[in-house]
């Protein structure tokens, strides 16, 4: 709390040449952050942004004196209130921490002790800091309960962490940092774990609780378009340097170098031209009223979706809405309870064991994690000759020169052939994993958000990618996403699910165009839009409709 | 869902035990030789032979001596001893309270011991005494346990003459007596599984650490020792659990060598001199004691990993 503040005035958090590195496998030091200068005025929220591997939350987390595992603070000063964090013995930024500053992660279902009740963990760093009582604190946190607009929130905090969903944990966790109510909030992508619909739930909620309480903060995002819905000033960062500063307006609308241009570019894809694809009577791939669950769980009820040559057809829709499992279904990796699967108008068998490696070909499939698809230990050349023996039988010269071939294909290179996955970025590998995929000369493809795990500009160059492959190759995709601005710019047709239905299909621009279903529309208000007043646009109208509807 | 989850261990460790005591039974069966000739030795006549087997029911079929053996043995009656006709069942509890009060001395200094020498290598990896911690307990459970005992014996009895280096154990003597005698055995034991369990606990703390909420909570400012007990540890102990439970049972039922060593009258000892003489009745017993030993070990182990999941625990 703020009785031991020496100063009112003055930058609450000022580092100054920071430089940090690690040591890597070879022994050699790494540079993680190459003398960075930063500013937060009491109050204001500062946005970090930058694709993986800038250095946001190690700087971030630098403010705190701490490094994660094997790195070191090299250089450089950090001065929080006047006193320099770097010079601190152990003991005292201990204090600080949890208490002046504290700390919201990524992922509140892993941030969270599963052994321990919600409150048991919330009121730990007040009472361990000797900043208040169990009693206290526990009131304290039943109102940033009620200010983060939870549930139940008199008995909230009596559940454990799996009790409640992804959206309410989140909000639990901003309640923990918020409960000693520290001076400086270090926001570590808070929402991209989240749905569209509650990102927004959430981040109005703790711009609120932060507005109230005159919090400073650091919000750590690769999506610009949601760090301008709460910062005050936005730092862009790449490779560990600063590569612009400024007002959050000024970046968006005027920004002054390639880099934060290029950022601000990438949500904005180049929108596929015409109708794709051919509306021939026969679907080239079909879904007919598919019921499937896993074990007495009903996942997906009555799906119908058709896939006709040389179409993508986007399936969009939150987590839990059955995306996911309608794919494992067509694959035939869970046979469905009730319905079929067809493939150019004759029935697939359900399940995988069943079907002809003919059959097989010709759906292939490409993952979300690329990191986890590919065999660490099997290098490039043999993840993509494997397909090659195995659905074509080649072998030797031929083999060869269809593995660079696609390697070629992929925009990589036959020199990639040799390397084993843990040698490429996470682009390089869903590359690899796209021409996996080719291998089989497939006539479909199932993309189940295959770039929600990549940066943006990478992302946008695997799309543009697949697009290419597509009208070269004449390969229809059926694509999952949650991402409707992606759905927007590369569906022909799009099916919108929800709870393990479908709600709304058609051609992209009937689906997306007023009046569209009502869960549809919400989904699209959602998607955060590159200006700095979107959020309090979509509040204002929200609260609006909700008197309109009493 | 809890409940059925552990009922449905306890009835796995029903079938378990029923299923080795089938198995007692077949082995001691086909075991060659007969009892009937062994018992009579050079006294054997095929009269007295054919007299022996038909006092002891060995005409029975095996089916049907398999049943009054297995109903016998669930109301606590294991027959008559071969060896000196007198029931078997009181000879073996005498030697099971003795095999029993020798595990327990061990596993009450060694679990509480090898779970806070693991917490404290986890706390304090990569120093010097993690180092020192693993390497000894390391070497501990290297080295044969008759080694280790004849060690304790060369140094602390015959050497520093502070310990008796034979076990006349004695249930008339009273407790510290007792326990003075055991000393030397008790310590045997508590070095040989010491480092199992430390290391397990060691491992999995740190496993635990990894975790994203034990980078929160020290985010949070909670002090390491804190983190440790209050975080990693409750999230460990399915895995530690399994292991103490593995290591109880190895305190009852594979001490032989160390019993031999100390000359201890337990279980393990009485079993062995049992196959010698041919005693059937009594090694099954044993070998029925000591099967229910482990299973209802690792069955609680089992029961106990579950209670230890909150997810479990507190269903949704």
């Amino acid at each position: 709390m703020s009785a031991a503040t020496p100063s009112k005035s003055g930058p609450l958090l000022t580092m100054r040449g920071l430089h940090i590195e690690a040591t890597g496998f070879d022994g050699h030091p790494i540079i993680i952050v190459d003398g960075i200068d930063l500013d937060l005025e009491r109050g204001q929220v500062l946005g970090l942004i930058g694709e993986s591997g800038a250095g946001k939350s190690t700087i971030a987390l630098a403010a705190m004196g701490y490094t994660r595992g094997g790195a070191r603070i090299t250089g450089g000063d950090i001065v929080f209130d006047g006193r320099n964090v770097l010079e601190m013995p152990y003991h005292q930024r201990r204090k600080l921490r949890g208490d002046r500053i504290s700390y919201v992660a990524q992922s509140a279902a892993a941030s969270f002790n599963p052994a321990k009740t919600l409150m048991h963990q919330i009121i730990e760093a007040p009472v361990l800091h000797g900043v208040m009582s169990a009693e206290e604190a526990s009131q304290r946190a039943v109102d940033l309960f009620h200010r983060l607009k939870v549930p139940d929130p008199d008995t909230f905090g009596r559940r454990y962490p799996h009790q409640v969903s992804g959206g309410q944990l989140q909000r639990a966790m901003t309640a923990m940092a918020m409960v000693c109510e520290p001076d400086v909030l270090i926001l570590d992508e808070p929402t991209t774990a989240l749905d569209v619909t509650t990102q927004i739930e959430v981040l109005a909620a703790v711009r609120d609780v932060m507005r109230e309480f005159g919090t400073a903060g650091l919000y750590i995002t690769h999506d610009l378009a949601v760090v301008a819905q709460i910062s005050d000033r936005i730092m862009v960062l790449r490779d560990g340097r600063t590569v612009e500063v400024g007002e959050t307006q000024q970046i968006l609308e005027a920004p002054r170098e390639t880099y934060t241009r290029d950022l601000v570019a990438a949500r904005r894809f180049h929108v596929k031209a015409g109708e794709g694809g051919s509306e021939t009577p026969q679907a080239l791939l079909e879904a007919r009223g598919i019921d499937a669950g896993y074990g007495s769980v009903k996942v997906l009820k009555g799906v119908d979706v058709a896939v006709h040559p040389r179409e993508t057809v986007a399936v969009v829709g939150e987590s839990g809405s059955g995306k996911s499992t309608l794919a494992r279904v067509v694959t035939g990796l869970l046979p469905p309870t009730r319905g079929q699967v067809l493939f150019q108008g004759e029935a697939l068998p359900p399940a995988l064991g069943q079907r002809s490696r003919e059959q097989l070909r010709r759906i292939q499939m490409i993952y979300q994690m690329p990191d986890v698809a590919l065999n660490p230990r099997h290098r490039v050349y043999d993840t993509l000759a494997r397909p090659l023996q195995f659905y074509h039988g080649l072998r030797g010269k031929e083999l060869r020169e269809e593995v660079n071939r696609l390697l070629d294909d992929i925009e990589l290179g036959g020199d990639y052939a040799q390397r084993f996955p843990g040698e490429l970025s996470g682009g390089q590998k869903q590359r690899v994993c796209i021409a996996r995929a080719l291998a089989a000369r497939p006539d479909v493809v199932i993309c189940d958000e295959p770039t929600s795990a990549l940066d943006q500009l990478v992302a946008e160059s695997i799309l543009e990618l697949l697009q290419r492959l597509q009208d070269e190759r004449g390969l229809a995709y059926l694509f999952i996403t949650h991402d409707l601005g992606l759905v927007k710019a590369i569906a022909d047709r799009v099916v919108v699910m929800k709870s393990g239905e479908v709600v709304q299909q058609g051609p992209k621009a009937e689906v997306f165009s007023p009046p569209a279903h009502p869960y549809t529309e919400l989904l699209l208000a959602s998607v955060p839009e590159m200006r700095v007043d979107w959020l309090d646009d979509v509040l204002e109208t929200r609260a609006g409709q909700e008197l309109a509807e009493r | 869902m809890i409940l059925s989850l552990v009922a449905k261990r306890l009835a796995l460790g029903v079938l378990t035990l029923w299923l080795v005591s089938l198995l007692i039974f077949a082995i001691t069966e086909i075991l060659p030789g007969d009892v009937a000739t062994a018992i009579l030795g050079q006294a054997a006549t095929p009269e007295t032979v054919a007299a022996i087997r038909n006092q002891l029911g060995l005409n029975e079929p095996a089916w049907w001596r398999y049943l009054q053996w297995l109903t016998g043995a669930i109301q606590g009656d294991f027959g008559i001893s071969l060896a000196n006709q007198r029931p078997v069942a009181p000879q073996i509890l005498g030697r099971l309270e003795n095999t029993l009060f020798l595990a327990s001395v061990a596993a009450v200094i060694a679990v509480p011991l090898a779970i806070s020498l693991g917490l404290i290598a986890a706390i304090k990896q990569h120093s010097l005494l993690d180092r020192t911690i693993s390497l000894t307990t390391l070497a501990s459970i290297s080295v044969p346990e008759f080694f280790i005992a004849y060690l304790l014996i060369f140094f602390l009895a015959v050497q520093a003459g502070w310990f008796p280096s034979m076990a006349r154990f004695d249930a008339d003597m009273g407790f510290l007596e007792q326990l003075g005698v055991i000393v030397l055995p008790a310590l045997t034991l508590v070095l040989v599984v010491l480092a199992h369990m430390m290391r397990m606990t060691r491992a999995t703390v740190l496993n635990v650490m990894a975790q994203p909420f034990v980078e929160m909570a020290e985010l949070k400012g909670v002090p390491k020792w804190r983190i440790v007990v209050q975080h990693a540890l409750p999230n460990a102990l399915a895995p530690i659990i399994n292991v103490v439970a593995l290591n109880l049972a190895y305190l009852v039922v594979g001490v032989i060598v160390v019993e031999v060593v100390f000359v201890y009258p337990g279980l393990g000892q009485f079993m062995v001199d049992a196959v010698a003489r041919r005693d059937i009745p009594t090694v099954q017993a044993c070998g029925l004691i000591f099967a229910a030993v482990y299973v209802t070990l690792n069955m609680l182990a089992d029961i106990g990993a579950i209670l230890a999941n909150p997810r479990l625990r507190h269903p949704r």
